[in-house]
C-alpha cells in the first residue's frame, strides 16, 4: 500500500529552494512573526512524483479495463471532448460577463437543447440543473406547478418498485406522496395493477424504459393512455436513454417530462470525474414552467437571457448550468451525428444481448433471455453453496474487473446486473464472461472458501462492510 | 430455522405485532432480519405521534439497502426502543425480544382483524 504523504520520509534538506528576495514588513509586530519553520513535508521531488504516480496506478478506470456496472453505463469519454472543453476559448469565459461577448456558448447551449428535442421527441429543454437527480427534481416541481396552474390537487406520484431509488427521493421532496406499484417478474408494468391504483389525486407515474432490468415496457402506449385519460402525466426517466437513440422517442411514447443524465448517454465524465448535469425536457404545455433563464433566440438572431417567465418553476442553480459538460455532450452528438447515435445504441444493445446468450440456460434470468442494454442475472442458485453475490463479484477483483453492479433492482434476489455498453469488443465480452463462468461453475463448487475470503490478490482484502458502516472511523489518525 | 412464535399476529410486510389490550409492541420478523442482512442502522417514529395504518413510520437500513417499516395499526406512537439506534443489530439477534421497535396505542380494534396467525404468515414465506 502507498503511504500517506505525511508517512513519506522526511528530512531537514528541503525538497526545494526559494531564495527569497522579499523582505520581512517592519510593520509586523514580533509577536506575530513567525520564529519556527514551517513544519512542511520536506520531501525529495523525484520521491512525491513517485508517490502520485503509484497512488494514480492504483485506480481503476475504463482506462485500464471493463467496466460493466450495469445501470451506471460507464460509457468511453472519448479524449477528444475533454481536450476540446479545455480549450481557453471556453474556460476563461465568466458568466457575468456582458451577453454579447458570450454569444457562442448560448449558440451551444441553445442548439445542443434543439438537438435533445429532435432525439427525445420533447419540444423544450432546460439545461440548467446540476445532475440526473436534480434534474428529476426540477421535473417534479413543474408538474407541481402544472396542476396549481389548473386548479387540481394532486399530491401523488406513481413509482414502480423496481425504479431507481432517487425517483421516491425526488418525488418526496417536490412535496409529494409515493405510491409504490408492484413490477412484474421482468421488471414491467401491468396496466391492470396500474388502473387499480390510479385515482384522481394521482399526478404522474415515473417510468423508466428500458426499465432496470433491461426489458422495454411493452405496454408503453396502452400506459400513456390510461394515465393521460385520468389526467395524470406520463414522466420518462432518461437513465436507459443509451438504449433508445435513434430507435425510438419518449415524446413519441406520450412522455410528457423527461430528464436525461448527460455521462450516461451522451459520455460526460462519470461523477468524480467533474459536476453532473441533467437537462430536463418538456412537451410545449410544461414549456412555461421550466427553470429561469431560458436561453432564447431573438428575431436579430441574437441569443438572449429571458428571465420573465412569470409562473416558471424558477432557477435551480446559480448561472447557466455545468457548461463545460453540456459543451461535451454536444461534441459527443456534433461527432457521431445522427447515424452514429443510433449506432451506439445499436451496439450497446447487441453487445448486451451477446453476453446474455452466452449466461442463458446456465444461470437464471428473471427477464427472459432478450435485453435491451443491460441485463441482470440471479445467482441465488449459489446460496446452497454458502456463496452471495457479493463474494463473487468481490473475486471477479482478483481477475481484473471492475465487479458489476449487485443487489439493483432490489426485485431480483442476488442480483447482478451487467451492461457492457457500446465500446467494448467480442474478445473482451468473452474474457468477462469465460471468467464469470468459471467462478459460477468451478469455484463455487471447488472452492467455495475462496470466494467467501475474495479478493486474495488484491491490496486490499475483504473489508468488512458491516463494521464500517456501524462503526465508521471518519478520520486518519 | 427461521423462528415463527405462536403467540403472535404477523403483516404481509414482515413486521409482528404483540397486543396487550389497547397496546400493542411491533418489530420485524426473524424472516424480515434474515432477508434484509446484516442491518446498520434504524429510524424510528417520533414519540405520541399519531400514525395511520400502513404509513411508513420507521426505516431500516442493511449494507445492502433500506426497508420501510409499515404500522400495521392506527394510533399514536407511546414507546420507541431506543437501545437499537446505539446498536441495531440486536434486531439481527433478537427480532422478538430485545430488538423490537415500537409500541403504539391503538384505537381501532376492527384493524386487528387484518393480521395473519402464524398458519397464514408461514404460507407467506
Amino acid at each position: 500500500m502507498e503511504k500517506l504523504l505525511n508517512e513519506l520520509p522526511s528530512s531537514d534538506i528541503p525538497a526545494y529552494n526559494i531564495k527569497s528576495d522579499v523582505g520581512i514588513d517592519v510593520k509586523i509586530p514580533e509577536s506575530l512573526r513567525r520564529n519556527l519553520a514551517l513544519g512542511l513535508p520536506s520531501i525529495a521531488e523525484s520521491d512525491l512524483l513517485r508517490h502520485f504516480t503509484n497512488l494514480s496506478r492504483e485506480n481503476y478506470a475504463l482506462s485500464t479495463g471493463f467496466y460493466p456496472l450495469g445501470s451506471c453505463t460507464m460509457k468511453y469519454n472519448p479524449l477528444i471532448n475533454e481536450r476540446i472543453s479545455k480549450n481557453e476559448a471556453f474556460t476563461l469565459i465568466h458568466p457575468y460577463q456582458p451577453i454579447e461577448s458570450v454569444q457562442g456558448t448560448l449558440e451551444i447551449m441553445y442548439e445542443f437543447g434543439r438537438d435533445l428535442c429532435e432525439l427525445t421527441g420533447m419540444d423544450y429543454f432546460s439545461l440548467q440543473q446540476a445532475a440526473g437527480a436534480h434534474g428529476e427534481f426540477a421535473g417534479l416541481l413543474m408538474i407541481a406547478e402544472y396542476f396549481k396552474s389548473v386548479n387540481q390537487v394532486r399530491t401523488k406520484i406513481i413509482v414502480p418498485d423496481s425504479a431507481h431509488g432517487t425517483n421516491p427521493s425526488s418525488a418526496f421532496f417536490a412535496g409529494f406522496d409515493i405510491v409504490h406499484l408492484e413490477s412484474e417478474v421482468d421488471g414491467s408494468i401491468s396496466p391492470r395493477k396500474l388502473k387499480e391504483i390510479l385515482t384522481k389525486e394521482v399526478a404522474a407515474i415515473m417510468l423508466t424504459v428500458p426499465n432496470t432490468l433491461g426489458v422495454f415496457e411493452k405496454s408503453i402506449l396502452e400506459i400513456s393512455k390510461i394515465v393521460h385519460e385520468n389526467g395524470s402525466l406520463l414522466y420518462y426517466d432518461g437513465a436507459n436513454l443509451n438504449a433508445l437513440m435513434g430507435i425510438v422517442r419518449p415524446g413519441d411514447m406520450g412522455f410528457d417530462i423527461m430528464h436525461i443524465n448527460l455521462h450516461k448517454t451522451f459520455a460526460a465524465p462519470h461523477g468524480g470525474g467533474g459536476p453532473g448535469s441533467g437537462p430536463v425536457g418538456v412537451k410545449a404545455f410544461l414549456e412555461p414552467f421550466l427553470p429561469i433563464p431560458r436561453i432564447e433566440k431573438n428575431k436579430y438572431s441574437e441569443f438572449v437571457l429571458n428571465y420573465k417567465k412569470s409562473e416558471s418553476i424558477g432557477r435551480l442553480k446559480a448561472f447557466f448550468g455545468n457548461f463545460l459538460i453540456i459543451l461535451r455532450s454536444y461534441i459527443y452528438i456534433k461527432a457521431l451525428g445522427a447515424e452514429g447515435l443510433k449506432n451506439v445504441s445499436e451496439r450497446a444493445v447487441l453487445n448486451a444481448n451477446y453476453m446474455l446468450a452466452r449466461f442463458k440456460n446456465r444461470i437464471n434470468v428473471p427477464a427472459g433471455d432478450r435485453c435491451m442494454h443491460e441485463f441482470v442475472l440471479s445467482l441465488k442458485l449459489l446460496l446452497k453453496n454458502n456463496i452471495r453475490t457479493l463474494d463473487v463479484s468481490k473475486r471477479l477483483l482478483d481477475y481484473g474487473f471492475y465487479a458489476p453492479t449487485i443487489y439493483f433492482p432490489l426485485i431480483v434476489e442476488e442480483a447482478m446486473m451487467i451492461e457492457p455498453t457500446e465500446t467494448e469488443s467480442k474478445e473482451m465480452l468473452d474474457d468477462f464472461i469465460d471468467v464469470l463462468i468459471k467462478i459460477i461453475f468451478e469455484e463455487a463448487v471447488l472452492e467455495p472458501q475462496k470466494l467467501n475470503e475474495a479478493p486474495i490478490n488484491m491490496n486490499i482484502k475483504r473489508l468488512n462492510e458491516v463494521e464500517a458502516a456501524r462503526k465508521p472511523i471518519l478520520r486518519w489518525k | 430455522m427461521i423462528n415463527i412464535p405462536q403467540n403472535l399476529k404477523y403483516t404481509k410486510t414482515h413486521e409482528w405485532v404483540k397486543i396487550d389490550g389497547n397496546r400493542a409492541k411491533i418489530g420485524i420478523t426473524d424472516f424480515a432480519q434474515h432477508e434484509i442482512t446484516d442491518i446498520v442502522h434504524v429510524e424510528l417514529p417520533e414519540m405520541y405521534r399519531q400514525v395511520k395504518k400502513s404509513q411508513s413510520v420507521s426505516v431500516i437500513e442493511s449494507v445492502k439497502s433500506a426497508f420501510d417499516i409499515y404500522t400495521p395499526l392506527s394510533g399514536k406512537i407511546i414507546g420507541v426502543n431506543n437501545a437499537v439506534l446505539e446498536n441495531p443489530e440486536i434486531v439481527n439477534q433478537s427480532p422478538y425480544e430485545n430488538g423490537y421497535l415500537f409500541l403504539i396505542e391503538f384505537i381501532d380494534t376492527k384493524e386487528l382483524d387484518d393480521l395473519l396467525d402464524v398458519d397464514d404468515y408461514k404460507k407467506l414465506i
